[in-house]
């Protein structure tokens, strides 16, 4: 009995799934509310997961110098920051922002349309409101998290060798070279596939949960606050699956 | 086609309840009932509206009312009975047909309901281009510039929701309603949480709208003013069932307790 609103939270959400996939296929297409929602979602979104991404990387490169430097590793840096920010870090922190940037903001908007009648006023004026709303966004962050994520990457590898060169000279060369040297497409491929799944699981979560927001203004609060709770607790299970598949094809 | 364009409404002249050539049924509730759970909201609810008439429900708050006007509308699904609009049973309607019925429904919800983050032209445009209905950008400015004007509010074409007042909100959700000419308009509570001058013209406007477009209109109401200025025929709903049905003058002077409360 504990666990039942559970269980039945969790069936809802793949029922939720299923539709999406039912619906989300077949015509009428709502193309332009799905490029205003990629402008929404990604182009909005960059100047956070920039910064984001720039202390990322200058914070891991500083706080792991010392370390390195006791061990006269410190030519190891920029392969080591570089396996984790493209492997790890990089996917996991932009999805986590986005998560609470985006995931909140679906929740909250489809939250009150909810209460408002605005999505009852929609399907009155002969439009799918499950298309319109729910297809458009989670179409948009499953595609445009994977971009943000590279962006990401790039700027915190960046600000990594911002970070070198505050206590030393390195040339831009060598430290792309060793990064290079470091990455194989197993490091690269495996950790840019699963950005796809942490951006469908947000926009789904952020939808569900403001789709079927009631309870007034207090259920669009819960319903921004839940989207951002629920949607990074799943991007940490997608992330641990993850690690197990990629482990399991030889990857690791 | 959309039929031409009238002369613009005024919703002072609309006091006296239009003498209607109120020939064909559009609307036809038989036996509707509806229940949440052990709550039978609607029981043997049944009831017709003519074209170009104003047919009010009137019921206490929790009666029931906003749900029949959303089976109606195909929200909500009635349990038992039969829902004919136009002709066409609901029960049997696919969506892309119930789509294509809702074209001629038109619904005021009773929180207008207004997508505020639009501005007030792309609040009438969005029902007019999903419907497909007009395709150039000159007829589409040109319907938005008429139902704007037929509720008195040419001005607001480019503010955003938040920016209007109660009253003007009401009047844009009414002409979003409308933009698309429909046959039959539902209002839910069009006058709820209006001041009594503002709730007055709103119940002008819609008999005016009766009036100018020969809609026939299905008012959900508690508001006796407003009863009595717009209702061609009053229904009072009552135990989810229609309980008494007349004019206004004919169930004001009814005898029987329940339906001379509401009155009084």
């Amino acid at each position: 009995m504990l666990y039942s609103p559970l269980l039945a939270e969790t069936g809802a959400i793949a029922q939720f799934t299923g539709r999406f996939f039912r619906e989300g296929f077949r015509p009428r297409y709502e193309v332009r509310e799905f490029l205003y929602q990629c402008y929404v979602v990604g182009y909005q979104s960059l100047p956070m997961v920039g910064i984001t991404g720039f202390i990322m990387g200058l914070v891991l490169t500083l706080q792991s110098r010392p370390t390195m430097a006791q061990f006269g590793a410190e030519a190891w840096i920029p392969t080591m920051v570089g396996l984790t920010i493209v492997r790890e870090m990089g996917p996991i922190i932009t999805a986590l922002i986005f998560a609470g940037k985006i995931g909140s903001r679906i929740g909250a908007e489809l939250g009150s349309m909810r209460v408002t009648e605005q999505i009852d006023a929609m399907e009155v004026s002969g439009t799918n409101p499950f298309k319109y709303l729910v297809v458009t966004r989670v179409l948009a962050t499953t595609l445009m998290l994977p971009i943000l994520t590279l962006l990401a990457d790039a700027i915190g590898l960046y600000a990594s060798y911002v970070g070198l060169n505050t206590r030393g000279v390195t040339t831009l060369a060598l430290f792309t070279n060793n990064i290079l040297s470091g990455l194989a497409f197993a490091d690269v491929l495996p950790a840019f596939f699963k950005t796809f799944f942490f951006g469908f699981a947000v926009g789904l979560i952020g939808c569900y949960k403001g789709y079927y927001a009631d309870n007034g203004t207090a259920g669009v609060g819960q319903a921004a606050n839940s989207a951002v709770v629920v949607s990074s607790l799943l991007i940490f299970i997608l992330d641990l699956l993850a690690v197990q598949i990629t482990g399991l094809l030889g990857f690791n | 086609m959309l039929p031409a364009a009238p002369a613009p409404i005024n919703p002072a002249a609309a006091a006296a309840p239009a003498a209607a050539d109120r020939t064909g049924v559009v609307l036809t509730l038989e036996a509707v009932g509806k229940s949440f759970g052990d709550n039978h909201v609607l029981r043997d609810f049944t009831l017709d509206l003519h074209r170009n008439e104003n047919v009010v429900v009137l019921g206490k708050s929790g009666s029931g009312k906003s749900v029949l006007v959303k089976c109606i509308i195909g929200l909500l699904r009635p349990d038992a009975g039969r829902i004919t609009v136009l002709g066409q049973d609901l029960a049997t309607l696919s969506h892309a047909t119930l789509d294509e019925l809702r074209a001629h429904l038109g619904f005021l919800f009773q929180s207008n309901a207004l997508y505020d983050s639009m501005t007030v032209r792309e609040n009438l445009l969005f029902p007019l281009r999903r419907q497909w209905l007009a395709h150039r950008r000159a007829e589409e400015a040109e319907l938005v510039r008429q139902a704007l004007e037929d509720v008195g509010l040419a001005d607001t074409v480019d503010k955003m929701p938040a920016e209007l007042s109660g009253g003007q909100r009401k009047r844009i959700a009414l002409a979003r309603t409308l933009i698309l000419r429909p046959e039959i308009i539902l209002y839910d509570e069009p006058t709820t949480g209006l001041d009594p001058v503002t709730a007055r013209e709103i119940s002008g406007l819609i008999r005016s709208v009766q009036q100018k477009y020969n809609t026939a209109a299905f008012i959900i109401s508690h508001d006796m003013d407003c009863v009595r200025l717009v209702a061609d025929r009053v229904a009072l709903l009552a135990d989810g069932r229609c309980y008494a049905q007349g004019t206004y003058e004919e169930l004001a002077h009814d005898p029987d307790q329940r339906i001379h409360e509401f009155f009084v």
